[in-house]
């Protein structure tokens, strides 16, 4: 490949390596024997045993399971909706909803926690399920909207006139045209919501209250309360689970993006 | 175009279709009015409140007490917040500019090379992106203890002395961003070179330019929007940082995210946190609107 100079292939090399660095440590430190350090002693399953008899980390993993679905849900219902809509609105409407949508995405997660919190705690809302998942909410269905609207934008416009051409009204239109050709980006931005979800934290340290540890702040509160190689076990988890979610919407989107068209058919 | 019994609607029904006059089926447009009630009362609601807490005073006993003052912002101007403005800044600035020293080369390779190649790169790129920010940050700090990789490889390699102090440093903290925020600056940067054409490259080279000419003229002012992007999506989040610096910086090193973290819930003074929070966004916003129009002037120019 004389395309690139060698200084670039050597850099990107060093680059991935650096990404991938600590991933490594991860995983082979959870597999190490040694009560305390990095000093390998041998190959052992012990963390993870541990780790699967921690009841604490069960619930939490529940937990984090449940507001995860629930804010994806919402996430889902009213992202999709609010996208196809927004595709008819015309003018101002349009650029005001996407500078809103934008918003919750660029400014530091940070504040949004501190707000959600103040609101709730203003409120008297008592903090804990309904406040983390509303919280995920604020920056899953932006993201929802803005994934579903970028396959919208891609589609080709001919499909709904044909089905209208035909006789269909606007809600068979929506139901047997419009959607089915969305589902790749359904499925996409549900994958994305998910873990989104199921990864914060900053936001989630904020609203949460008693009772609705989820496993980022398990995480947080072990590596706090002293280090055990059950963190590492634990987050070696993560690793995998995030590996498994790359390959299979990664997987998805191969199969399933370039026959959505056909399919109608 | 009459819409048949249109009258005969029930009166919510008739209030959606006043309200959001498009023509889809009922349940979009009830969906996209819940999403705007969603976003009003989770987002925009919050930072209202925010905003009047900001402006009342602190009770005496960490409660608030609804006396209208300036001072919280007053106290913005305190040299100790101003210096962990600037280190922020320069914290922010610095990740920037190293991100996208190390994230052009990998943006340039992915976005030449063959198609596979480039599907699995991509994958590699997005894994640790989608890897729990938490355990990345966690696991910079197994490397950069005082018995982590790094000291235990030094001391394989035969250092007798005490442990290289690395964890709960500027530098500990400083890696952590650039690794944290990588991948932001690595995907805008891949998108924009894509879509800059070969035959510009080449046509660059057929006239004798040097690869360093090539880089400087053609590559790099065309992917001009990749740059913009990468910047704002990096430099935005690690100024606002607040695990990183917790994590790799202990005590010894706020940045506005941990200061913002200490006022509301140690110091639990929410009025100058809330203060803090609007000099950080109003930064933020102020910058975006800045780089917005600079990048709309030159598509107009």
């Amino acid at each position: 490949m004389t395309r690139f100079p060698t200084m670039f292939i050597l850099n990107s090399v060093a680059v991935l390596c650096f990404l991938y660095l600590p991933v490594a440590v991860l995983i082979v430190l959870s597999f190490n024997d040694s009560q305390m350090g990095v000093t390998w002693q041998g190959f052992s399953l012990r963390w993870y045993d541990k780790l699967f008899h921690n009841p604490a980390f069960l619930d939490a993993m529940i937990n984090s399971l449940i507001i995860a679905l629930a804010s994806t849900g919402m996430s889902l219902l009213l992202g999709v909706g609010t996208a196809i809509g927004m595709e008819r609105l015309r003018g101002r409407a349009v650029s005001f909803i996407n500078m809103g949508l934008v918003l919750p995405l660029v400014i530091p997660e940070i504040l949004l926690g501190v707000a959600l919190l103040m609101m709730f705690v203003l409120i008297r809302m008592p903090l804990g399920f309904l406040t983390i998942m509303l919280g995920h909410g604020v920056f899953s269905l932006p993201l929802t909207i803005v994934i579903i609207r970028a396959r919208l934008r891609k589609l080709d416009p001919t499909w709904e006139d044909a089905a209208r051409d035909l006789g269909a009204d606007s809600w068979r239109v929506l139901t047997h045209v419009t959607l089915p050709l969305l589902k790749p980006a359904i499925v996409g931005a549900a994958l994305l919501a998910f873990t989104v979800s199921l990864d914060d934290f900053v936001v989630t340290f904020f609203v949460a209250g008693p009772g609705s540890t989820t496993l980022p702040l398990k995480v947080f509160s072990m590596i706090k309360t002293g280090m055990t190689p059950e963190i590492n076990a634990l987050s070696a988890l993560l690793v995998l689970v995030s590996i498994l979610g790359v390959g299979c919407s990664w997987c998805y989107q191969q199969r399933v993006g370039r026959y959505a068209e056909k399919r109608l058919l | 175009m009459a819409h048949p019994g249109r009258d005969h609607l029930p009166g919510s029904r008739r209030i959606v279709n006043r309200l959001l006059p498009i023509q889809s089926p009922f349940p979009i447009r009830v969906a996209l009015l819940l999403s705007l009630l969603f976003w009003g009362i989770c987002f925009l609601l919050p930072l209202a409140l925010m905003f009047l807490v900001s402006l009342i005073s602190r009770g005496p006993y960490g409660g608030l007490e609804w006396t209208w003052t300036g001072e919280n912002y007053v106290r913005l101007a305190d040299p100790l917040v101003i210096g962990i403005f600037l280190k922020s800044f320069l914290y922010a600035s610095g990740t920037t500019i190293v991100c996208a020293l190390l994230g052009f080369p990998l943006a340039y390779c992915i976005a030449r090379s063959s198609r596979a190649w480039q599907q699995w790169l991509l994958v590699l790129v997005m894994i640790p992106f989608w890897t729990n920010f938490l355990v990345r940050t966690y696991a910079w700090v197994l490397i950069f203890r005082a018995d982590g990789v790094i000291n235990g490889f030094v001391k394989f390699l035969g250092w007798t002395g005490d442990p290289i102090p690395l964890l709960f440093t500027d530098f500990s903290v400083f890696v952590g961003l650039v690794y944290g925020y990588l991948p932001f600056m690595v995907l805008p940067l891949v998108a924009a070179l894509e879509r800059i054409s070969i035959h510009l490259e080449e046509a660059a080279r057929d006239l004798c330019a040097t690869r360093f000419r090539m880089f400087w003229h053609v590559v790099i002012p065309l992917s001009k929007p990749g740059w913009v992007a990468g910047a704002v999506l990096v430099f935005i989040p690690s100024l606002g940082a607040f695990i990183t610096p917790y994590l790799l910086g202990g005590g010894q090193s706020l940045m506005i995210g941990t200061l913002i973290q200490q006022e509301f819930l140690v110091a639990r003074d929410w009025p100058f946190g809330a203060a803090l929070s609007f000099g950080l966004m109003g930064t933020i916003l102020v910058l975006w609107g800045w780089l917005g129009r600079k990048s709309t002037e030159q598509a107009a120019g």
